[in-house]
């Protein structure tokens, strides 16, 4: 899925990254602990959380992550924008919950990540 | 690019809950990695391992330092703080638990997955400490 359409799927305002919404991303995982995004995730999937928070940036840097969406209406600081631009990510903001943001892409034929047993 | 017979050394102090440099120094590893031309899926490993460490060291310890050994065949990831140290050591590897404060689980750790995730993304993982004591934790990657 291009994210011009999860845009607008989402209803999403773009904060940072506008000039990338030509990127594919393959899978979109939700979760608000950056631990479990550093063990289950890679590069072309989509992040969807409520944290908004410097960390989020350095997780997605360190799994070559570049596509994030905040969720709940929360608005990032603006150090936070300024790093994921100087690192090329694109950052977007909705007005759904988690549940919902995930729900409507999982809807229009988004999929999960595959998480590998044990 | 490296040579065979040379080592290239990086070394990071990282600070006691300085939350919002966390990163950096897994940012820089990462940067020089890719700069010599590691292969992606391991310089992600490794990007991996080091961040996680650095945030042990900084919700964790009482601070400590990030040294990165670049051989022609391996790359060693150090993570040694000044304590104070793990009580018991077999609990900590457990996913799931985590001894985190509510600062660093609003920060989106503590979720009992950082030395799990280290073990998972190294090739050789081992770690030292005892309760009082500082906590040396050594990643080896082949490359």
């Amino acid at each position: 899925m291009l994210l011009r359409e999860v845009k607008e799927i989402l209803d999403a305002e773009i904060l940072a990254g506008e000039e990338y919404m030509d990127r594919e991303v393959e899978a979109a995982f939700s979760c608000d602990l950056m631990s479990d995004v550093l063990a289950f995730v890679d590069e072309k999937v989509l992040l969807l959380t409520g944290l908004t928070n410097l960390q989020v940036i350095r997780t997605a840097e360190m799994l070559d992550l570049s596509n994030i969406v905040f969720v709940r209406g929360k608005n990032p600081d603006d150090d936070v924008c300024k790093l994921a631009k100087e690192k090329k990510m694109v950052l977007m903001r909705v007005r759904h919950t988690l549940f919902e943001a995930s729900g409507l892409l999982y809807k229009s034929r988004l999929g999960a990540i595959k998480i590998e047993g044990e | 690019m490296v040579e065979s017979e040379k080592t290239i050394k990086l070394e990071y102090e990282v600070g006691k809950e300085e939350f919002s440099k966390a990163g950096l120094a897994s940012s820089n590893i990462k940067k020089v990695l890719n700069q010599i031309g590691i292969e992606a899926s391991v310089v992600r490993r490794i990007a991996i391992a080091a961040y996680e460490s650095e945030i042990n060291i900084v919700i964790h310890s009482e601070g400590g330092k990030i040294t990165t050994e670049i051989s022609h065949d391996k790359i060693i990831v150090i993570a040694h703080d000044n304590g104070n140290g793990i009580e018991n050591l077999e609990k900590a590897m457990k996913k799931g638990f985590s001894t985190a404060s509510n600062e660093a689980r609003e920060m989106g750790f503590g979720a009992g997955m950082g030395l799990p995730n280290m073990k998972r993304t190294s090739d050789q993982f081992s770690i030292e400490s005892s309760k009082g004591a500082e906590t040396k934790v050594e990643m080896i990657f082949n490359i």
